[in-house]
Formats: C-alpha cells, sequence, structure tokens
C-alpha cells in the first residue's frame, strides 16, 4: 500500500493512500472529537464534530475529517479558532436534545456550560449509528431513519425489530445518548410506522 | 418513421420537411406551456381547430400547440405566424373574432393585442412589445416554432445539426474544445465551467461513464428548466448527446421532477421520436457512436438538485448528499465518473456548435457568455420567462421588460437564487446579474429565480418563509444544517411575532456562519443566505421588530393592527361590509373602529378603504393594545 506523508498539527504523518483524515490522525495519537464516526462502519459525515482546517495550495478551509482522503502534502490543523467555533456550535446544538452524558462531558470540554437553544430532550442526535450498524453489520436493517429535514427521526420496522432487537441489542452501547436503549425496550416503539 | 444513417440524410429531411411546410400558410402558435394550459389553451386550440375546419380553411390555416411563450402573466398567448401577432389574454371566444379578421387581409384584434401601459399605444408584433423586445431569446426563441412532441419542427429548424456536425466534422477532443473556448458555465446555479466538468468526467477512470440532465428544479417561483424541457426538448437532448459524444459516455440520463408531467411526456415522446430517427441508440447517424437516455423520474425532494443527492436517487436510494471530497464528475453515478449538468447548460451546447464560439463569446460580459433564462415573478407587472445576455442589470429586467411593480408600489428587493440565494435592495438594482457579482452581493445566481418584492414585504417573513422551506427541504444528516436551521426558524418566528429579543440578530449571524463553513452539502452551507442577506440589507427591520416591536411592513400579524382614523373616517360602511369577521362596527354616516379583540389582521379594510380617504393604516399592535387599555381602564373607574 502506497504510504502518504502529511502535516497534521504540525507533526508529519504517515498514512496509507485510502484512509481518512481521522484515520491518519488518530493513528499518529491526535484526538480529534466524533459522534457519528465508528471505526467499523462506513463514514457519515453527519454530526460534523470532526471538522478540522486543512491546507491545500495556500487556500485553508473546514472539512469533515471521518470522510476526508489523506493526500500528499495536506497540511491539517484540527484545533484552531474556527474548528472550535464550529465545535462549540455543533454541541450547543445537540446539547438540548441530549443534555445528559456524552454529549454533555463533550460540551463542556469545548466550553459550552449551557446551551443558549431550547430543545426537546429526546435523546436522539440522528448521528445514525443504530441505523448503519443495523444494516452494515447485523445486515438486519430494524431501525431507519424516517422523515426529512427538521422532521428526520428514526423508527424501528415493526416486523424485523420486534424479532430481531430483543436478543441482539448490539447497538446499545453505540448510542451516544443511550436512546437506542430506551426506544428498543419501550414496546410502544414497536407499533408499526405511521 | 424512418432512420437517419448518415449526416446527408438529416440534411435531405430537413429540406424535405422544409418544402412541406407551406409558407402561405399561416400558422396559428397556441402556447401549451403548463402556465397558459391552466387558463385552457387547449381548448383554445381545440376552438382554432373547429373553426377553421367549419370554415373549411385548412389549406390556408394551421394550427401548433407549442412550448411557452415566456410572457405567461398575459396567457394564454396566440402568435400568428409568419406575421409574429401576438394575442394575450385569448380564451376561445376570441376565436371568430381573430380568424375573421385574419381573413380581412391580415387585419389584428385591437381588443387582443399589447397596450403601453403609460402611452395606451396599440403594439401588434411580439418583437416590439417591451417585454420580448428588451430580451435576447436564443434558447427560447424557437418554443413558438415548435411543437414539441414533434420532431419534425425542430429538424426544420436546423434541430440536430450540430450533432451531426460534431459527429461528422468535429471529433470529441473538438467539442470538448469548443465549449472550453466558449466559456460555457453551468446554468444551475454554481457557474463551474461546463468544459472543466466534461474534461474530468472524461479523464476519471471508470466506465461506465454518464452524462445527467439536471431537471430537478425546485426553487419556488422557478419554472425555466420546465419550459424549456416542455417547450424545447430536443434542444437539450441534442446538447446531451454531443456532451456524450465529447465524454465518451454512452449513457446518459434525464432526472427530472414527477410533478412537472407535461417536461416528462415530453421528454419521452422526444426520446422515442429520436431513437426512430436514428439520432439516439446504436451507431447515431452512421457514426459508429453508440448512446441512450432514461428519464429518472424525481420523488420530489428539493434536496436532490444536488449532485451527489441526485446520484444517489437515480441509483434508487433516497435522494441523500453524500459527503463528497471528490467530484462526482469523477465519482458519481454507482462511482463511475458522470457529467451532471442543467437543462440549460446542456441546451447551450449544439448552439455553441453551430452558431460558433465568437457567437456565444459576443453575448454577455466578460467570463459571463451566453444568455440566461430568468422566471421574473412576484410583485412585477409582467410576469414570465425572461431570456437576457449575462451581465444585464436587475433594474432593466424589473423595470424595462418586467414593466416595474403594480398599484404605483414601491421596489423594495429582488430575491434571486430560490433559497439558497440572497435578497438584493434597491441600492444595488444596477448589479449587472451574473455568476459573479451577485455571489459577491450575499446572493447567487441559482437556476435563475427572479422574486420581485415591493414595499408590503417583510423582509424578516421573508427569511422565515425560506428558512422555513428549507426546514422542510434539508435532508437532514448533518448537524449544522438540521439543527441550525430549526433553532433559525424558531428566533426568526419569534421576532415575527414580536418576541424577539437584543442578541437576537448575531445569534443568527453566529449560527448562519457555522452552517456556511461545516454543512454537508450545498444545501447547508448556503441555505442561511437568505437570512444573511436580509440581516445585510435590511437590518433596519429586523431592529423595528425586536425593538420596536413594529413590522414596517406591516406584514407580521401579532404586531401589526389596523386602525381607522377618525378623522379621516367618513362612514362610507365599505371597510365593514367588506370585514370578513364584522369586527367594525359603526352605522353608516359615523366614524367606524375596529375591534381589536375580533380582528383578524387580514388587511381586508386597508384594501377597501377609497384611496381619497386613505381613513385605514397599520399601527404597531401595541399601540391600540394601549390605547384599548386606556378605554377600558377610564370606563372602570
Amino acid at each position: 500500500m502506497e504510504q502518504i506523508k502529511l502535516t497534521i498539527d504540525g507533526k508529519t504523518v504517515e498514512a496509507e493512500q485510502g484512509m481518512t483524515v481521522l484515520q491518519a490522525a488518530r493513528q499518529a495519537g491526535i484526538d480529534i472529537p466524533t459522534l457519528c464516526y465508528h471505526e467499523k462502519l462506513t463514514p457519515y459525515g453527519g454530526c460534523r464534530l470532526c471538522t478540522v482546517e486543512i491546507e491545500k495550495k495556500g487556500k485553508t478551509r473546514l472539512v469533515a475529517s471521518c470522510v476526508y482522503p489523506v493526500e500528499p502534502g495536506l497540511i491539517v490543523k484540527t484545533d484552531t479558532e474556527e474548528v472550535s467555533k464550529v465545535r462549540k456550535m455543533v454541541l450547543e446544538l445537540l446539547l438540548p436534545l441530549s443534555p445528559t452524558g456524552p454529549i454533555e462531558s463533550l460540551a463542556k470540554r469545548y466550553g459550552v456550560e449551557k446551551s443558549r437553544f431550547p430543545g426537546e430532550p429526546t435523546g436522539c442526535i440522528l448521528c445514525g449509528l443504530c441505523v448503519r450498524y443495523c444494516e452494515e453489520i447485523k445486515g438486519a436493517c430494524a431501525v431507519t431513519f424516517v422523515k426529512r429535514g427538521t422532521e428526520r427521526d428514526i423508527a424501528f420496522v415493526p416486523e424485523v425489530a420486534s424479532a430481531v432487537c430483543p436478543v441482539c441489542r448490539e447497538c446499545f452501547p453505540l448510542c451516544p445518548s443511550g436512546k437506542a436503549a430506551t426506544l428498543c425496550l419501550d414496546g410502544t416503539e414497536f407499533a408499526p410506522l405511521a | 418513421m424512418a432512420k437517419l444513417h448518415s449526416a446527408k440524410d438529416l440534411q435531405n429531411l430537413k429540406q424535405y420537411v422544409g418544402t412541406h411546410n407551406d409558407p402561405s400558410v399561416t400558422c396559428i402558435a397556441v402556447c401549451s406551456g403548463t402556465g397558459c394550459q391552466a387558463y385552457h389553451s387547449q381548448d383554445l386550440a381545440d376552438a382554432f381547430t373547429q373553426e377553421i375546419a367549419s370554415r373549411g380553411l385548412q389549406k390556408k390555416y394551421t394550427v401548433r400547440r407549442t412550448g411557452c411563450h415566456g410572457f405567461c402573466e398575459r396567457g394564454p398567448v396566440v402568435i400568428i405566424l409568419p406575421d409574429e401577432i401576438c394575442y394575450l389574454d385569448v380564451n376561445s371566444k376570441d376565436v371568430p373574432d381573430i380568424l375573421s379578421q385574419l381573413l380581412k387581409e391580415d387585419k389584428v384584434v385591437e381588443r387582443l393585442i399589447y397596450k403601453e401601459t403609460e402611452s395606451g399605444q396599440a403594439i401588434a408584433r411580439q418583437e416590439e412589445i417591451p417585454f420580448y423586445k428588451h430580451q435576447t431569446r436564443t434558447l427560447l426563441h424557437d418554443n413558438r416554432l415548435i411543437d414539441p412532441q414533434n420532431i419534425e419542427d425542430y429538424i426544420a429548424l436546423g434541430g440536430y445539426s450540430a450533432l451531426a456536425k460534431s459527429l461528422s466534422e468535429l471529433d470529441p477532443q473538438k467539442v470538448m474544445q469548443m465549449v472550453m473556448d466558449a466559456g460555457l458555465r453551468g446554468r444551475g446555479g454554481g457557474g463551474f465551467p461546463t468544459a472543466v466538468k466534461w474534461t474530468s468526467t472524461r479523464d476519471a477512470p471508470g466506465d461506465p461513464k454518464y452524462v445527467v440532465v439536471n431537471a430537478d428544479e425546485g426553487d419556488p417561483g422557478a419554472y425555466m428548466n420546465r419550459s424549456l424541457l416542455e417547450g424545447n426538448p430536443h434542444s437539450v437532448l441534442e446538447g446531451l448527446i454531443i456532451g456524450a459524444f465529447a465524454i465518451g459516455a454512452h449513457q446518459g440520463y434525464v432526472y427530472v421532477r414527477q410533478e412537472y408531467p407535461l417536461a416528462v411526456q415530453n421528454t419521452a415522446i422526444a426520446i422515442r421520436q429520436a431513437h426512430e430517427r436514428g439520432l439516439l441508440g446504436k451507431d447515431i447517424l452512421g457514426s459508429g457512436f453508440d448512446f441512450d437516455v432514461t428519464i429518472h423520474r424525481g420523488a420530489g425532494a428539493f434536496v436532490s438538485g444536488e449532485s451527489s443527492a441526485l446520484m444517489t436517487a437515480l441509483e434508487g436510494k433516497v435522494g441523500e448528499p453524500k459527503p463528497k471530497y471528490i467530484h462526482t464528475s469523477v465519482q458519481g453515478i454507482d462511482g463511475k465518473p458522470s457529467a451532471l449538468d442543467n437543462v440549460e447548460t446542456w441546451a447551450n451546447v449544439p448552439l455553441i456548435i453551430n452558431k460558433g464560439v465568437d457567437w456565444f463569446k459576443s453575448i454577455g460580459s466578460e467570463g459571463n457568455y451566453g444568455t440566461k433564462i430568468f422566471s421574473l415573478v412576484g410583485k412585477v407587472n409582467n410576469t414570465g420567462l425572461v431570456e437576457v445576455p449575462l451581465g444585464t442589470t436587475l433594474r432593466e429586467i424589473v423595470f424595462n421588460i418586467g414593466g416595474g411593480i403594480p398599484k404605483g408600489k414601491q421596489f423594495k428587493a429582488v430575491q434571486t437564487g430560490g433559497p439558497s440565494g440572497g435578497c438584493i435592495p434597491a441600492s444595488l438594482l444596477d448589479t449587472p446579474v451574473d455568476f459573479d457579482r451577485l455571489t459577491a452581493i450575499g446572493s447567487m445566481m441559482g437556476s435563475g429565480g427572479i422574486i420581485v418584492m415591493d414595499e408590503d414585504t417583510c423582509m424578516v417573513d421573508i427569511a422565515r418563509y425560506f428558512i422555513d422551506f428549507l426546514c422542510g427541504e434539508s435532508c437532514g444528516k448533518c448537524v449544522p444544517c438540521r439543527e441550525g436551521l430549526s433553532q433559525m426558524r424558531r428566533i426568526l418566528e419569534n421576532i415575527c411575532m414580536g418576541e424577539g429579543k437584543e442578541g437576537d440578530i448575531e445569534l443568527l449571524e453566529e449560527i448562519a456562519s457555522v452552517m456556511k463553513s461545516a454543512s454537508l452539502c450545498a444545501l447547508g452551507t448556503s441555505a442561511a443566505n437568505p437570512v444573511l442577506s436580509t440581516i445585510k440589507y435590511f437590518r433596519d427591520e429586523y431592529e423595528a421588530h425586536i425593538r420596536e416591536k413594529r413590522c414596517p411592513a406591516g406584514i407580521c400579524r401579532e404586531i401589526t393592527a389596523y386602525y381607522i382614523d377618525p378623522e379621516k373616517c367618513k362612514g362610507c360602511g365599505i371597510c365593514a361590509r367588506n370585514c370578513p369577521v364584522e369586527a367594525i362596527g359603526g352605522a353608516k354616516g359615523e366614524v367606524h373602529e375596529i375591534d381589536q379583540v375580533k380582528c383578524t389582521q387580514c388587511g381586508t379594510c386597508f384594501e377597501m378603504c377609497p384611496e381619497r380617504f386613505s381613513a385605514v393604516v397599520r399601527v404597531p399592535r401595541h399601540q391600540v393594545q394601549s390605547a384599548a387599555d386606556h378605554e377600558m381602564e377610564l370606563h372602570r373607574r
């Protein structure tokens, strides 16, 4: 496999062709926070928490490191003012949905003590980890996204979920807010889709 | 239909069709675009056919159902060719008159022709009507001459000769070079150089390669792609085939909205007829080049106009954008190189091949060559489809072509670029409309919607409208777009209801900046434009809502009240009679008064009060509220 050299936070890092910036950084021991990423699953690019700044041909821009492929000579900065502005806002937007647990501690880490936004604490931040795990690893597709835009939600496919979920429960620990477990163990969620 | 096996065959067919179109036969071209059809233009065309038959005039007159003529405000539009007499607002009852006058040595029916608003001067010829006179119609010109369901009409006008030329006289590289030299830029909004995109698809590894027409036009008020595809589908197909030849693609798709049934139908007929003529399929015009096209009907998601979402939808999945740091031109449908261009971009290609690079570059402004079709809608006298050279100023479009603002009202702003665009104030009316300058002033070209707004428009309400639209049309995948839009909508709704707080404007800007820099696709990165541009140019309106609880345009109902000035009211009773909720008291001859509790702020009284009295005024709600409270207090004492 071809080796690629790039710079992350001033450090020269070696990565394999086809890796993402996030993988290269983590391999080199550089931490980038994520919510919708899981090494076993196809990168999703949804939470945008892994946003980093890249420099190419003298131009800088923000990209999601979990989906951005490594390139020779790429200069990556994981901790600039712009980057933390994005992370702070993302966490502030998510905090009302999931006010306790991992989101809360991440928010604190990025200086968000209290969100300025109201919201319903549904627990679900629509990271899609359960949806993708169920599809890609289990091949069951018991949980899926429904609707779009601000109405987007996850729902169980009752016929499948009622058989699979009670015995599987493998997505529970993936859920950043423990919502999957609540949803699954609450029998009402197996009611037919509207 | 006989298959054409060479460029020569096509030439012969053109001549054959040409000689069979007897120039002494007068053609009555009835607009059968969606707009005119809604005004029963199909019945009108039937009426013409019957009247001609009943008078036995079939040898003298023929009826052609064509695509959109553009002057939608005054439809149904009928054009008598070759004299180009343009009749407006025509209905079936006018048919006998039109024919009788035609028989009298081509006299016109005065009541149906265009009259100048100010001078009252009557103008019969289409090209002289100001709406048309100030346009440069290179793409839409043929709409009135073509029955879109008849390929021979297109061929008679030289259709498919650019394809024949590309296949027989040019080679793929030469075609590519011509499009490159012409500087054609994508008409879908981004203005990306078309040939650069084509080249990357051509050079990208992977087979097969695809070419795709993006007809997923979804901006509110925009219908230029629709009209082009409905009215002249072969021009788009011809461009697509030429593009495929240049790129080396053998399969194409037309991704068209399911909500555009006529466009779907006419495109399907066009594809079938092109097949029958050997202009699609194997060995096109004997050149050895194979190419086929499939229609894919979009299932109605605005976001599917975004390139990666469109291709995901084409693959049969939910139309959601993919995180793409590799362009779809390199990895598109099924990961294969796919060149996606807007309807209008493809339709420009045959013109460039036929008329040449120099001709194309003689239209437009530096770096922005050719024309652009806009759908001019909103508070403007002449709504319709407008085609002008790129670089034409907004003022020319809105006032010279659009005829200005109805009812003598003041111009306030134009919104360009759809939900991702911005609102441009009167002070920037002289901005030339091209890709770069619109972006520079915080809006964008988009696919070409221009919405004109007058003094009765609240800019905060407009921002709220577009954000609300996007809340429903975002895919909802990434956090900045989904949650950012949701919070923006909440803040804007609060402001409109008079519940805005100091700091709200800054908070909107803060969310907007993150949406812009960190969203997953172009919908998200541009979604804040309606908010940012209205804050930039109409900040005072936001401040009036927040600080004074006042909507300057009097649109936001929760903070607006209607009030009858007792000094001015003559007690005529018109307002009271028309009030739908019977909120206006006072007998005839007495001063009227509005019961603020019953009033729903519909504004009927404001509209109905005779101009010479102008007794009904809009005031901030809290003014009448405090007056009412005061009165109540007095009453109690």
